[in-house]
C-alpha cells in the first residue's frame, strides 16, 4: 500500500502532498522534511529507494521535482517507480508537457488526476486513456456549470438592470 | 458579475506569494489572505466559497493552518452542484484526516452522494470515503459501497473495489459481506476493474482466513488463466508498457496467486506452468519487465516448493545482483533475503558478489548487502566473512560505523570457533571503531579474556601494542587499562608467550606510563580515567620498583577537580602509606568472572531476589586465602552470621563483579528484605559519581534498611575491601574499626552526598477511582532541593483494557512540570501490567509552598472515550 504520495522541488518546496495513512499535520511536516532531506541530499546515480523508518520510499526525479510514494516493506518497488512513471506521463499528456509551473498554478487538477489514479494508496487504472476520459468529462461538467452560471447571472443582471 | 472572475483569484494569490522574496513577506501575503477567507467565512459568503477553499488548500500546502476552513468543505459538499462539489471533496481530503470529529458530519452527505444519479459525483464520493474515512463511517456507508460494486459503469466498480480495501482494513469483521462480489469482480475483463477486484481479493485474504480458503476454492483456475491470457496477449496500445501488456495487472495477479499458494500444495501446482513462463519469457531489459520478474521470484519462493521452479527463480536473482543498474541490484539482495530462509545453499554462491555491494557506494544497497552478508553467517564461513566486514569497516563512512560493528561484534561473539580468534577480532573491531561499540561489547570482551587463562599474556601484550599505537578508542582504551592493571607482571615478564607472538620489550616503567597516559588524557572520559586510576594501584604492588613513582602519580590526583577521582586518590594514597601490609591482598588479581552471571545480567534474567554488591558480612573469615581463580561463589559462602546484609539490589553491571564485591544469587541471604531491582549502572555506584541513578538505587535502600548508611554503595566497596583484609573483623559500623576510619577518612564528601539526598519520601497513591490507580513514586537529585522526579505508575482496576492511554497534568505557576513519554498506550486489564511515566516538577518556591497538581487522564475502553479528572494535594509537604 502505498501511505503516501509527495512532490517535493529541487529547492525543498512541497508541490503536492497525498496521505492515504492518518498523520497530523505535526507529523506530515516532519515526514516531509525528513524525507527532503535524505533524498534531495542523495547522488544521481544510486538507487531510487530510501529504507525509511520501516517503510521503504521510492522517489524518482523528473526535471526539477522528485516524485516519492512511500510503500511497505514488502511492496514491489519497481512497480512503484512504474506507478510514479505512470503517473508523470498522464500529467504530461493533461497539461502538454508538463513543467513544475503548471503543477504549482493548477495544483487542485493534480490532485484530480491523482485521484483518478490512486485510491486508499492502490492503483486504481492502468490504462493512461482512461484516465484522461474521465478527467476531460468531469472538466467538461465543471465548464458547463460554469458557462450556466455566467449566463444565469448575466440574465439576473439585465434583469435587474 | 461573474463569480468566477473578480476579487483576488487564486492565480494572483499563488503570484503574489511566489513573488515574495523572504519568509517574513510570504507570512505577511498569508496572514492577508487568510484574514480574507475568514471574514469570507464569517459572512456565510457563497459566491466565492470553492475559491476561498482553493486558496486554502494552497495555503495549507505551504505548511501554515488551515483548520478555520475545514467546515467549508462541509458546506461545499453538501451543495448540489458538481463543480461544488468536486472542490469540496479535494478539500476535505487535504484539510482533514480521519481522526478528526468534523469528518463525522459529512457521513450523510456522503451517504446521499454515494446514491447519486450523476456517477461522477458517485466517484468523487467514492474517492473522499476511500482515502479519508474512519471505522464508523466505513461501518455506516460498507452497504452502499458493497452496492456499487455492481454498479453499471465500470468506473465506479473500480473505485467501488478500493473503496471496500480501506473499509475491510477499517472494520475486518465486514470482511464476509464483500467476499462474493469481489470474486465476480475477477471474471471482468475491464482492466481498471481487474486491477482493483485482485488487489481487494488480496486484502480480503490478509484480513480473513475465512476469505483465503473462500478464494482458492474458486478462483486459482480463473486467475491462472486471466495471467495467461495477458502474459500472451498481443500488443495492445492502451496497455502497453515497454513492450508488456499491463504489467501492473501481471503484478497484482502475482501477488494473488502467492497468497493463496502459500501453504498449499494443490493450489500452488495449478500455477506452476504460468509461473515457469512468466519467469522465462518476461524480457528483463526495462523496469517494468524486471518489476513483474521481480514479483514472480518472490511467488516461487513463497508457494509450495516446486523443485525447478526454484533454480529459476535463484538464477534470475543472480542476474538482478550482477546487473549494473543500482536498482535491481537492491531488489536482488532484498529479494535474497527472503531467499535465504528457503534456499540457504544457493544464496552462499552468491556471496562473493553481496560483499562487494557492501561495499557500495550507495547507502541503501549497503544496508541491505549487510543485512543479507549478517543473515548468511555460519560457523563455517565466519573467518573470512568477518575478515571482510573488519576490512570494510576501516573505509566505511561515520554514520555507517555503528551499525557495522554492532553486527562484527554479535557474529564473532556466536560463531567464534576459538577464543584467541575471537580476542583477536574483538582488538579490531575496538581498535578501528571502538567509540561506537556499547558498553556491553567490551564487557563480554573482559568476561572473556578473564576465562581464557592461557591468553593472559598474549591479550595484555596485544592490548598494549594497540594502545601505544593509538588512545582513540575510549572502550579499547578502558579494556587495555583494565588488562594492564590485571595481568601487568604478564606484559613485563612475557610470560605465556604464544610461537605466533612478536616478542615485545616492556618494562616496568613503560606499563605504568600508559596508564598515566591514561589518566592524564584530556579525551578520556571518567569512567576510564577511573580505571585506570585502579590500574596502577594494583600494579603499585605487581611492580614494587615502580611503588614510589605510582604514589607520586596518585597523589597528584587528590587535587583532581573531580570528586571521585580525587576521593580515590585519597584513599589509595592512605593504604599505600598506611596499610603496606594489606596492600598486596587488597590488589590481588580479580577472581575469574563468571561467563554464565554475566551472560544471565545480559539477558536480564537473573531473578529479582538476588541482591548482588555491598553484602558486608562483619565477622567475615575473610575470602583471601582463596585461591584467586576460586569461583566468585566460594567466596559467598562466608557471608554468614548475624550481619545485616544491605541489598542494594542492581540489575547489574558487571563491574562491579570485577572490582570483587558480587556475590552470586545462592549467597541472597533469605530472610532479609531485598530492594527493588534497579537497573543502574553499578560502575556509577562504584565510583560514585554522583549521577541521579545511583544515587536513587542507595536511597532506595534507606527506605528499606534502618543500618544501612554504612552500606551505601560507594562506601561498602572500601568495606568490603577492608573487611576481606580481616582487619576490621568485627566492626558492625565504620567508626569501630581504626583500618576503617582511615578508609573512611576522606569520605566525607561521599557521607554528605547521601544527607543531602534527606529523606525517602514513601510512595503516595495520588489518584483512585473505581477504574483506575495511579501512584507516585518520588525521588530527588542531591544539591537540588527544588527538583522532584515523580515516577507515575498506572493500573487498571476494570476488566477492560484501555488504549490510547494518555495522561495529562497542570500545575500551577510556581511550578515547572516536565513530562516524560508513558511507557506505553496500552494498560492491560485487571492490573496485568502497569504504564509508567515520569515527570519532573521544579518548585520555584521551595520551602514555602508545596506541589499540587490537577491531572487529566484519558483513555479509550470497549471504544468509548473515557475521561478521568482530579486534583493531588496530598504530596508530601516538603516537596
Amino acid at each position: 500500500m502505498i501511505h503516501f504520495v509527495l512532490l517535493i522541488s529541487r529547492q525543498g518546496k512541497v508541490r503536492l502532498t497525498k496521505w492515504y495513512s492518518p498523520y497530523s499535520q505535526k507529523e506530515r511536516t516532519k515526514v516531509i522534511r525528513e524525507l527532503g532531506g535524505v533524498i534531495l541530499n542523495r547522488g544521481p546515480k544510486l538507487c531510487n529507494f530510501v529504507d525509511w523508518r520501516g517503510f521503504k520510499v521510492v522517489y524518482k526525479r523528473y526535471a526539477s521535482l522528485y516524485f516519492c510514494m512511500c510503500i511497505d516493506q514488502d511492496d514491489n518497488e519497481l512497480e512503484v517507480l512504474e506507478i510514479i512513471h505512470h503517473f508523470v506521463e498522464i500529467l504530461d499528456r493533461y497539461f502538454g508537457s508538463v513543467c513544475e509551473l503548471d503543477l504549482i498554478f493548477n495544483f487542485h487538477k493534480a490532485y484530480y488526476i491523482l485521484d483518478e489514479l490512486l485510491l486508499a494508496g492502490e492503483l486504481q487504472e492502468s490504462s493512461k486513456k482512461t484516465v484522461a476520459r474521465l478527467i476531460a468529462a468531469q472538466d467538461s461538467l465543471v465548464e458547463t456549470a460554469k458557462e450556466q452560471a455566467s449566463s444565469i447571472s448575466n440574465i439576473i443582471a439585465q434583469a435587474t438592470k | 458579475m461573474n463569480p468566477f472572475s473578480s476579487g483576488t483569484r487564486l492565480r494572483d494569490m499563488i503570484r503574489a506569494i511566489r513573488a515574495c522574496k523572504t519568509a517574513a513577506e510570504e507570512r505577511a501575503v498569508v496572514r492577508k489572505e487568510c484574514a480574507a477567507i475568514r471574514a469570507a467565512i464569517n459572512e456565510n459568503d457563497q459566491d466565492y466559497r470553492h475559491r476561498n477553499l482553493a486558496k486554502l488548500m494552497f495555503i495549507h500546502m505551504l505548511g501554515y493552518p488551515t483548520h478555520f476552513g475545514q467546515m467549508e468543505c462541509l458546506k461545499l459538499i453538501a451543495s448540489t452542484g458538481f463543480p461544488e462539489k468536486r472542490i469540496g471533496y479535494l478539500g476535505l481530503m487535504l484539510l482533514l484526516d480521519e481522526r478528526q470529529e468534523v469528518l463525522m458530519l459529512v457521513t450523510n452527505s456522503l451517504k446521499q452522494d454515494l446514491n447519486h444519479s450523476n456517477q461522477y459525483i458517485v466517484g468523487l464520493a467514492l474517492c473522499a470515503l476511500g482515502n479519508i474515512s474512519s471505522a464508523e463511517m466505513a461501518r455506516d456507508l460498507a452497504p452502499d459501497v458493497e452496492r456499487l460494486l455492481q454498479f453499471r459503469d465500470p468506473n465506479i466498480r473500480k473505485k467501488a473495489a478500493l473503496c471496500s480495501i480501506r473499509i475491510i482494513k477499517k472494520v475486518p469483521d465486514l470482511a464476509e459481506n464483500f467476499m462474493n462480489p469481489a470474486s465476480s469482480l475477477l471474471k471482468e475483463k475491464h482492466h481498471g476493474v481487474l486491477i482493483t477486484g485482485v488487489q481487494l481479493c488480496t486484502d480480503l485474504c490478509k484480513v480473513s482466513s475465512e476469505a483465503l480458503e473462500y478464494f482458492r476454492e474458486n478462483c486459482i483456475e480463473g486467475l491462472v488463466k486471466t495471467l495467461r491470457d495477458i502474459a500472451n496477449s498481443p500488443y495492445s496500445p492502451e496497455y502497453d508498457i515497454a513492450g508488456i501488456t499491463d504489467p501492473f495487472l501481471h503484478i497484482r495477479l502475482l501477488k494473488l496467486l502467492r497468497i493463496l499458494g502459500q501453504g498449499d500444495a494443490g493450489a500452488s501446482d495449478c500455477m506452476t506452468d504460468i509461473l515457469a513462463q512468466v519467469a522465462s519469457r518476461t524480457e528483463s531489459n526495462k523496469n517494468a519487465g524486471n518489476a513483474i520478474l521481480y514479483e514472480c521470484v518472490e511467488t516461487i519462493m513463497s508457494i509450495e516448493d516446486n523443485g525447478g521452479l526454484r533454480v529459476l527463480a535463484i538464477n534470475i536473482l543472480g542476474r538482478f545482483l550482477s546487473n549494473r543498474d543500482n536498482n535491481i541490484r537492491y531488489v536482488g539482495l532484498n529479494m535474497l533475503m527472503k531467499a535465504i530462509m528457503v534456499d540457504a545453499k544457493a544464496v552462499q554462491r552468491h556471496r562473493a558478489t553481496i560483499l562487494e555491494c557492501v561495499k557500495d557506494s550507495d547507502a541503501s544497497i549497503q544496508k541491505r548487502a549487510l543485512e543479507l552478508v549478517y543473515l548468511l553467517v555460519n560457523e563455517s564461513n565466519v573467518k573470512p566473512l568477518t575478515k571482510e566486514l573488519i576490512e570494510y569497516l576501516e573505509v566505511s563512512d561515520q554514520e555507517f560505523k555503528g551499525d557495522i560493528t554492532a553486527k562484527i561484534c554479535s557474529l564473532v561473539e556466536k560463531f567464534s570457533p576459538a577464543k584467541i580468534w575471537y580476542i583477536d577480532q574483538m582488538l579490531k573491531v575496538l581498535s578501528e571503531a571502538g567509540n561506537f561499540v556499547k558498553d556491553e561489547v567490551w564487557h563480554a570482551l573482559i568476561i572473556v579474556i578473564s576465562n581464557a587463562s592461557d591468553l593472559h599474556g598474549y591479550t595484555v601484550r596485544a592490548l598494549y601494542r594497540v594502545f601505544q599505537a593509538s588512545t582513540e578508542q575510549e572502550s579499547l582504551v578502558r579494556v587495555a587499562v583494565w588488562c594492564v592493571g590485571e595481568y601487568g607482571d604478564m606484559l613485563v615478564n612475557n610470560v605465556g608467550m604464544l610461537d605466533i607472538e612478536e616478542p615485545i620489550t616492556v618494562t616496568e616503567s613503560d606499563a605504568v606510563d600508559a596508564m598515566e597516559v591514561a589518566i592524564k588524557c584530556q579525551r578520556l572520559g571518567l569512567t576510564t580515567k577511573a580505571m585506570a586510576l585502579i590500574a596502577l594501584f594494583k600494579l603499585s604492588s605487581r611492580f614494587p620498583s615502580c611503588s614510589e613513582r605510582i604514589k607520586d602519580i596518585i597523589v597528584q590526583n587528590k587535587r583532581s577537580l573531580v570528586l571521585e577521582l580525587q576521593q580515590r586518590s585519597i584513599e589509595f594514597s592512605c593504604i599505600l602509606q598506611k596499610h603496606q601490609n594489606i596492600r598486596s591482598a587488597l590488589v590481588e588479581r580479580m577472581p575469574i568472572l563468571d561467563e554464565k552471571t554475566f551472560s544471565g545480567k545480559k539477558a536480564g534474567s537473573l531473578p529479582t531476589a538476588v541482591s548482588t554488591s555491598s553484602i558486608i558480612p562483619c565477622n567475615l573469615p575473610n575470602g583471601i586465602g582463596k585461591p584467586a581463580a576460586a569461583p566468585i561463589g566460594d567466596l559467598l559462602d562466608l557471608s554468614s552470621d548475624d550481619a545485616p546484609p544491605a541489598p542494594v539490589s542492581s540489575g547489574g553491571d558487571f563491574l562491579q563483579d570485577l572490582l570483587g564485591v558480587d556475590l552470586s544469587p545462592a549467597s541472597a541471604p533469605s530472610g532479609t528484605s531485598q530492594s527493588p531491582k534497579t537497573g543502574t549502572d553499578v560502575l556509577l555506584d562504584l565510583l560514585s559519581i554522583g549521577t541521579s541513578p545511583s544515587v536513587q538505587s542507595s536511597s532506595s535502600a534507606i527506605d528499606i534498611l534502618s543500618s544501612s548508611h554504612d552500606n551505601k554503595a560507594p562506601v561498602s566497596n572500601l568495606n568490603g575491601l577492608a573487611s576481606h583484609s580481616s582487619l576490621s573483623a568485627n566492626a558492625t559500623s565504620p567508626a569501630s574499626s581504626a583500618g576503617m576510619m582511615d578508609l573512611l577518612d576522606g569520605t566525607g564528601a561521599i557521607t554528605q552526598k547521601h544527607e543531602e539526598n534527606g529523606p525517602a519520601y514513601p510512595s503516595l497513591v495520588a489518584y483512585e477511582s473505581s477504574t483506575l490507580r495511579m501512584t507516585f513514586n518520588f525521588s530527588r537529585q542531591p544539591g537540588n532541593p527544588q527538583t522532584t522526579f515523580i515516577q507515575a505508575t498506572f493500573t487498571n482496576l476494570s476488566p477492560n483494557v484501555y488504549n490510547d492511554f494518555l495522561f495529562q497534568a497542570a500545575v500551577p505557576k510556581f511550578l515547572q512540570l516536565h513530562l516524560d513519554p508513558a511507557s506505553s498506550n496500552t494498560l492491560p486489564a485487571s492490573g496485568n501490567g502497569s504504564i509508567t511515566q515520569c515527570l519532573k516538577v521544579t518548585n520555584t518556591q521551595h520551602g514555602k509552598k508545596s506541589l499540587v497538581m490537577r491531572i487529566r487522564i484519558a483513555y479509550k475502553t470497549n471504544d468509548k472515550d473515557v475521561l478521568e479528572e482530579g486534583q493531588i494535594n496530598n504530596f508530601p509537604r516538603d516537596l
